[in-house]
């Protein structure tokens, strides 16, 4: 059974079509890259997985299960994701550890702590719990982000362009990082990006989108 | 294709209560009554409406003439004390236009000491001896409100020429500008969205002005609709001229929207750069001083050096338990209004965050309509529905119970409140508005895909972030219905005195030095958003 399963999605904003038809698959613990220029409406795909934004048509289904067809769109609460995006979107009143509890609140207190403190091990920042997300480098909130996210075992990751706000040189060791995170938790994984490197260093397989359209997928080899 | 949600219907409900006080008056033209209005439009109308807008072209020449001069000093120009004297310019505002009104009647009438100093000095013993400027005319009226007003369009002219690129005055001077014709064919061009959006704010107010030209004795609509509610005890009659009143609110209201989207387009275009100071000498700069200080002090500091002078006298007489009682009423009602505003600010933003569009726009849109409502118009709006519910309330009791339970809305605090929010609630769903929209979206995705339901996620993420604006919301708003006189004149309960009726009452009785007291507390509180404004309008061109 696929991991995520999208159908014919299609998106206007006002006059202008955004997304045409737009149909992809995911398999269960791959990674996979939406990739294309700006404004090709890969940022949007990801906004309808994730319950952000309602298409117009077509379905969406987590993990064989409908979230989105013409009578269901369940909200993005209720989708079981994690998404992280390319300001890091860390809430700035909370502190690191209140970031990653954020959206395990449902669990009792010791095994909510224990939870966090297992994400910070495993991005690898277990001293950070106090502190807020301005102390932090572009990097490391990057990584606590993905630590909030992932705190909730979401079945399915979404980022967008999680990686564009990190200077040059330490990018593709975080990128490194991230996907030895994913690949040791058997994350199933969409990213998007409009760069080429970013793309084969993260993922197993590529979508590439032109304005609103899937034009082209390909299988890099692992 | 798009869905409404219940949130949605309930902001389009909340928005019609609070536009229901402007459809009203509107509704009333349609409604048949005696012979008064006709009566009033044969007879006087024609000479109050003459001079409603001899007023508004009056006072927007002469604040005009204040206000851009000393705004293009102060943005552009180095001048001795400019540190000082570009917020020194924004004290007037803080001065209720009846309270420098009163004072300056005091000081310049007949038997004011400036005229009696005069008598003596030159040995003239009456009035045909000499000609004296008549502060209580139509002229008086009109330098007094542009003496209280002008720092509307002080503050919006100086930011735009704060805001005007450098580049531009460059290029001007190289094609040949003195900084004179620069200032004239560049700066003041750029700025006139700014400045027309300035003067309709300031005809807004000149509209709205009831105490200053009831004391004044200068007959406008907006005098009218009171004395023809009071006079002839006709609400019909002063419904319909408010709708006239309505009329010239909408028309300046169309303008200021119109200028302001002007406004926000050339400000796009232009960038923030270090802005070089032109330098006045010799008699610029002499002209220049004399202009600032002469709005400085006569626009605040002896005005308020009276009221001090008048407090200190008088503090035995002032300070007793009718003004203890009256600042309980004040704080009472504008903490209520404040808090409630609020409440209805947080909501219009929680649904226009949550579900976007226009169905959602629109009502936030229209319930800030209410801020351009004159007072006396408001008042007119609110009472004739509420009056309409609690007759309906008192025939079902009487009908089931047979007890008559009096007036429940219209009579008590209830009507005056329910005002506060009408004209208020703008204030604080700009400022909601404004702090909402400083938050990325993303929160929003993060917050949703993290598990939280929007009414959660707006109380969990949103409203902490945004503390900040609700405070300077509660507190604008507080200020505000401390200061606020028509709506609260017409409107309250018998027996029920706040700030500004004692002020009012006192003043009218020609007993100014006991409104002395209760006047300064309204003046310090009317300091503090000007402070704030002053503050943030600094930071923002450090």
């Amino acid at each position: 059974m696929n991991a995520l399963s999208v159908k014919n999605i299609s998106y206007a904003y006002g006059k202008t079509q955004i997304l045409k038809n737009v149909s992809f698959d995911v398999s269960q613990d791959k990674i996979v890259c939406l990739l294309g220029a700006s404004g090709c409406g890969k940022t949007t795909t990801l906004r309808t997985i994730a319950g952000l934004i309602k298409p117009s048509s077509g379905s969406i289904a987590i993990d064989g299960n409908t979230v989105f067809d013409y009578g269901t769109c369940m909200p993005p609460e209720k989708r079981g994701l994690g998404m992280v995006f390319q300001d890091h979107s860390l809430f700035p009143h909370l502190t690191v550890s209140g970031n990653i509890e954020f959206g395990i609140k449902h669990i009792a207190k010791k095994a909510r702590q224990q939870r966090m403190f297992e994400m910070l091990e495993l991005v690898q920042m277990p001293d950070v719990a106090k502190r807020y997300p301005h102390e932090l480098s572009g990097g490391q909130q990057q990584r606590i982000a993905i630590a909030r996210a992932m705190a909730r075992q979401p079945k399915l990751m979404l980022l967008d362009e999680p990686f564009s706000n990190i200077d040059h040189q330490t990018r593709f060791q975080i990128i490194a990082k991230v996907k030895s995170i994913f690949k040791a938790q058997g994350v199933t994984a969409i990213f998007v990006t409009h760069n080429e490197d970013e793309a084969s260093a993260f993922a197993d397989r590529l979508v590439r989108f032109n304005q609103g359209e899937v034009c082209e997928a390909t299988q890099f080899k692992t | 294709m798009y869905k409404c949600s219940a949130n949605q219907i309930g902001i389009w409900i909340l928005s019609l209560i609070l536009i229901s006080p402007i459809i009203v008056p509107i509704a009333q033209i349609f409604i048949p009554e005696g012979q008064i209005f006709e009566h009033l439009w044969q007879t006087v109308l024609p000479t109050y409406t003459l001079n409603t807008l001899i007023m508004i072209i009056g006072v927007c020449l002469l604040s005009a003439f204040f206000a851009i001069p000393s705004a293009w000093f102060m943005a552009r120009c180095d001048i001795p004390g400019k540190k000082h004297l570009q917020w020194l310019l924004l004290l007037p505002l803080a001065m209720p236009s009846y309270v420098v009104a009163y004072i300056y009647t005091d000081l310049f009438d007949y038997a004011g000491p400036i005229q009696t100093a005069l008598r003596n000095i030159f040995g003239w013993s009456s009035p045909n001896d000499y000609w004296f400027f008549d502060i209580r005319s139509l002229y008086g009226g009109i330098l007094i409100l542009s003496l209280a007003l002008y720092p509307y369009l002080y503050l919006l002219a100086r930011a735009s020429f704060l805001e005007q690129s450098q580049n531009m005055v460059d290029v001007s001077r190289i094609h040949g500008c003195t900084p004179w014709s620069s200032f004239r064919r560049i700066s003041l061009p750029l700025a006139r969205p700014a400045i027309v959006v300035g003067l309709s704010l300031i005809a807004m107010e000149t509209v709205a002005d009831f105490a200053t030209m009831n004391y004044f004795a200068i007959n406008t609509l907006t005098t009218a609709v009171y004395d023809v509610w009071l006079g002839y005890g006709s609400l019909n009659a002063a419904a319909k001229i408010a709708a006239m009143v309505l009329l010239i609110i909408f028309v300046l209201l169309g303008i200021e929207r119109i200028s302001r989207r002007r406004q926000q387009q050339i400000q796009r275009s232009m960038g923030l750069d270090n802005l070089q100071k032109h330098k006045l000498k010799g008699w610029e700069k002499i002209g220049a001083l004399s202009l600032c200080w002469f709005l400085v002090i006569f626009g605040f500091g002896l005005p308020f050096f009276i009221l001090l002078e008048y407090a200190w006298n008088y503090w035995g007489n002032s300070w007793n338990q009718q003004f203890l009682l009256s600042t309980w009423h004040s704080l009472m009602i504008a903490s209520i209004a404040a808090l409630l505003t609020l409440l209805v600010a947080v909501i219009f933003g929680f649904v226009n965050r949550v579900y976007p569009g226009r169905l959602s726009r629109i009502p936030a849109r229209i319930s800030t309509m209410g801020y351009a409502m004159p007072g006396t118009i408001l008042a007119v709006g609110v009472l004739i529905p509420l009056t309409v519910i609690d007759h309906c309330f008192n025939n079902v009791s009487e009908y089931f119970w047979n007890d008559h339970v009096g007036l429940i809305l219209s009579g008590t605090i209830f009507a005056v409140i329910f005002a506060y929010v009408v004209r208020f609630s703008s204030i604080s769903i700009g400022t909601i508005e404004s702090s909402l929209s400083k938050l990325p979206e993303n929160y929003d995705g993060a917050s949703r895909t993290l598990g939280c339901p929007p009414l959660k996620m707006f109380i969990t993420v949103h409203l902490p972030l945004i503390r900040k604006g609700c405070l300077v919301a509660t507190l604008l708003v507080f200020i505000e219905a401390m200061k606020e006189l028509p709506a609260v004149l017409l409107l309250r309960p018998f027996n029920f005195e706040t700030l500004a009726t004692t002020v009012f009452q006192y003043v009218s009785d020609e007993m100014l030095q006991y409104a002395a007291l209760p006047a300064i507390i309204l003046v310090l509180a009317g300091l503090i958003p000007l402070l704030i404004i002053n503050r943030s309008l600094e930071r923002s061109h450090s």
